[in-house]
């Protein structure tokens, strides 16, 4: 039967209906799955490798680590491989698979993997999902491994940190910190002196009241209001939001509420300081990229996008304290997963990215973050790259680091916290009242052991 | 005649149906069977599952209890109900009215059929980012057009009591072009008769749209506003990218508190319940449209 020309042109609209809706679909598919991903050796290569792991004890054949990160997404993605070439050079019958996962899929993902049984051999968590996962035992405990590792190369607060109940279950695989970050530009034009080390609170809020003074768009300093910047503040002023063998919270002593108030005062009263709705979305590296915000608190990961975009003079400082100083210490953790058959190769990539001065240089050279390594050598290099001028500030912090509170239901702590800060940052409640509150809602929701 | 087998018919219906069945069961009814399983459990989402280790615990209906028993569920669902509440009289209203204009035939008409009807293939990412953006009260487009008529705007997005209706705004701009459609199909299956009648008997155009539009739409209506209520309960997209449940958890909604237990605080069976509880709100509701169907649709004939 010979199609008329009615039918033809019925069968080529089902055809176009059907490529879009495949198109549709596989597009939908790729851009949830591997949002940002990229992954060396293909899948035939992960068949045939799996087969080799069997043989895991025979050191002859070749052993395949799987490992998914997050910070390498972005513009770092080279570095580490060059980190992993340099490590199969030195190890020719381990071979590593790597997986970058976009930061804000990534922990979904790996939740869902790890449940399912489909963990990658070893990956990274930011620190506050290290204690979470660590505690509910589905990470491999290092100790044993620990056995001919000098531990000295590593810096010792950055190891500590991946420790739980006296157990070691991961390494650092880089530390980044906070600073003081200002623009000397707008500093001269309001004839205020540069901070320095010795700069306290008040020395910090007069500078930013003259440089709010200049102009009804220029703001003199931006430090958000929230749980990752308030447990460092509190410090600042001889408070803490929990005692210290973690069993109570503290939240709503006076020393708390003094700074709580101090930087809600920020923004409601002398207004150095934008709301909300004066920042209108606007990110806070924007703001200060902008040349319009004189003073801007904010973590050592900025240097290469300021480096490279602001044409303005800026420098740091290490952050002003009231009667003690307090600064930031973020690490990013390598963990392997309690399932792994190849735990002993993992372990040896973990250590290399981690302690080796190879993966230290590099990491230096890129500028992709600090690894957390006492090589004098490596750390002068880092010191040498300029602007800002003043990175001795980023290890003169070191000394006066505090950790976050951490327990087991970290996320709804912080979502707890986090929402009363900003009641009292829009001005809905008082900065007592919404201490006394999120103290009230921890106690009711948080078990702390 | 050849005897027809009863057995015959049965076996090549399940034959065609089986493709269509599998993807159902497999993808469907197994997962919604597990998902209730373990809103009986404390799973936490992490540790692959083993029964036989303990992993995870059962708790019966303890979940259950601490959701209704808690404020947040009844402060979530209020929010749930705000938007509710404004979503869908706006939305029929603006879908009717789109409809209307769409319906006649003038030059072009098809080109605006098109441009109403853009807003609903665009991702939600895309317009949630477009909204936070036209929506700020400093910088932005709508308060821009409230100013030249001399009204202040409001803090929108960063304004607890501004906030929901801001997401409604993005909702109702998003959703408008794909009922508006539906409207559409029903206004053109209004035999063009009625409208005589009513002319010849001297009715003015309200009067018209009033007695011969709206009755004769309404089985339109009422599958519009099953559908709207399904939605709205189900409201997330716009809540996560616009104000992440902010400003101090005015925006936080059920879909919302569920993806969070389930995915950044650990506990998975908790969010399970919480779906669960979820479902039954939507099937009483659509069990309850449907039992007043009889009193306000007007079924043609």
């Amino acid at each position: 039967m010979k199609w008329n020309g009615r039918q033809w042109k019925l069968l080529a609209l089902c055809m176009l209906v059907m490529a879009v809706l495949l198109a549709g679909c596989s597009g939908g598919g790729k851009s949830s799955g591997n949002s940002g991903g990229s992954s060396s050796g293909g899948d035939s290569g992960t068949a045939r490798n799996n087969e080799d792991t069997g043989g895991s004890g025979d050191k002859a054949e070749t052993v395949t680590v799987k490992f998914t990160n997050f910070s390498a997404s972005g513009d770092n993605e080279k570095y580490l491989q060059q980190m992993k070439e340099e490590f199969e050079k030195q190890h020719p019958n381990i071979k590593v698979e790597i997986e970058t996962l976009a930061y804000d899929d990534y922990f979904t993902q790996m939740q869902t993997r790890v449940a399912s049984g489909t963990a990658p051999d070893a990956y990274e968590l930011n620190y506050e999902n290290f204690v979470s996962y660590a505690k509910k035992g589905v990470l491999l405990d290092l100790t044993p491994m620990f056995a001919g590792f000098d531990t000295s190369v590593l810096n010792k607060n950055a190891l500590e940190a991946f420790s739980t109940d006296g157990k070691q279950y991961g390494l650092p695989a880089s530390f980044s910190n906070v600073v003081l970050f200002y623009n000397k530009d707008l500093f001269d034009q309001a004839n205020v002196s540069y901070p320095t080390s010795d700069w306290t609170w008040a020395d910090a809020e007069q500078a930013a009241e003259k440089i709010r003074s200049l102009g009804d768009n220029i703001f003199g300093i931006y430090q958000p209001i929230q749980f990752w910047e308030f447990y460092k503040k509190v410090q600042q002023n001889g408070g803490s939001l929990m005692n210290a063998d973690m069993t109570q919270f503290t939240v709503d002593t006076p020393q708390n509420v003094e700074t709580l108030q101090h930087m809600v005062d920020r923004v409601l009263k002398t207004n150095v300081m934008p709301t909300e709705a004066q920042m209108a979305g606007m990110g806070d590296w924007d703001l200060f990229k902008s040349g319009r915000l004189g003073m801007l608190v904010t973590g050592i990961w900025a240097f290469p996008d300021f480096t490279q975009n602001i044409t303005f003079d800026w420098d740091i400082e290490v952050e002003p304290g009231n009667t003690a100083k307090a600064t930031h210490f973020f690490s990013n953790g390598l963990v392997i997963n309690k399932d792994s058959k190849v735990a002993t190769a993992a372990f040896e990539w973990l250590k290399f990215m981690s302690a080796s001065r190879e993966a230290a240089q590099i990491r230096v050279d890129a500028g992709w973050e600090l690894p957390a390594v006492n090589y004098q050598d490596v750390l002068d290099k880092y010191l040498q790259v300029t602007p800002p001028n003043n990175k001795k500030a980023v290890f003169d912090s070191l000394n006066y680091l505090v950790t976050p509170p951490v327990v087991e239901q970290n996320a709804e702590m912080t979502d707890i916290i986090g929402l009363h800060l900003q009641a009292a940052r829009d001005g809905v409640k008082s900065p007592a009242d919404a201490l006394r509150d999120a103290q009230k809602e921890l106690e009711q929701r948080i078990k702390l052991q | 005649m050849p005897r027809v087998s009863k057995h015959n018919g049965w076996f090549a219906a399940i034959g065609f149906l089986l493709p269509c069945l599998t993807g159902l069961i497999l993808f469907n009814l197994i997962p919604v069977a597990g998902a209730f399983t373990l809103s009986f459990t404390d799973w936490d989402g992490l540790k692959p599952i083993a029964p036989k280790d303990g992993v995870p615990a059962f708790v019966g209906l303890d979940n259950y209890a601490s959701i209704l028993g808690g404020d947040e569920f009844w402060r979530v669902l209020r929010n749930t109900a705000v938007y509710i509440v404004l979503y869908i009289p706006l939305i029929l209203i603006a879908s009717i009215a789109a409809a209307m204009l769409l319906h006649r035939p003038y030059r072009g008409v098809s080109v605006y059929r098109v441009l109403f009807y853009i807003p609903v293939l665009t991702s939600w990412v895309a317009g949630a980012l477009i909204f936070k953006s036209i929506l700020s009260p400093e910088y932005g487009g709508v308060n821009d057009l409230l100013n030249q008529f001399g009204i202040r705007g409001p803090g929108w997005l960063y304004d607890p009591n501004w906030a929901m209706p801001g997401i409604v705004l993005a909702s109702i701009w998003k959703d408008m072009g794909f009922f508006a459609l539906i409207f559409l199909g029903g206004l053109q299956g209004i035999d063009s008769s009625y409208y005589e009648a009513a002319k010849i008997d001297g009715a003015g155009p309200w009067r018209r749209f009033r007695h011969v539009t709206l009755p004769l739409l309404s089985p339109i209506t009422f599958f519009v506003t099953v559908i709207c209520l399904i939605f709205s309960f189900q409201l997330f997209p716009q809540v996560m990218i616009m104000t992440d449940g902010g400003p101090h958890g005015a925006t936080q909604v059920m879909v919302e508190r569920i993806y969070r237990y389930a995915f950044s605080y650990f506990k998975m069976g908790y969010a399970s319940a919480f779906s669960f509880i979820l479902f039954a709100i939507i099937f009483l509701f659509t069990w309850l449209q449907l039992k007043l169907q009889k009193k306000w649709v007007h079924y043609d004939a």
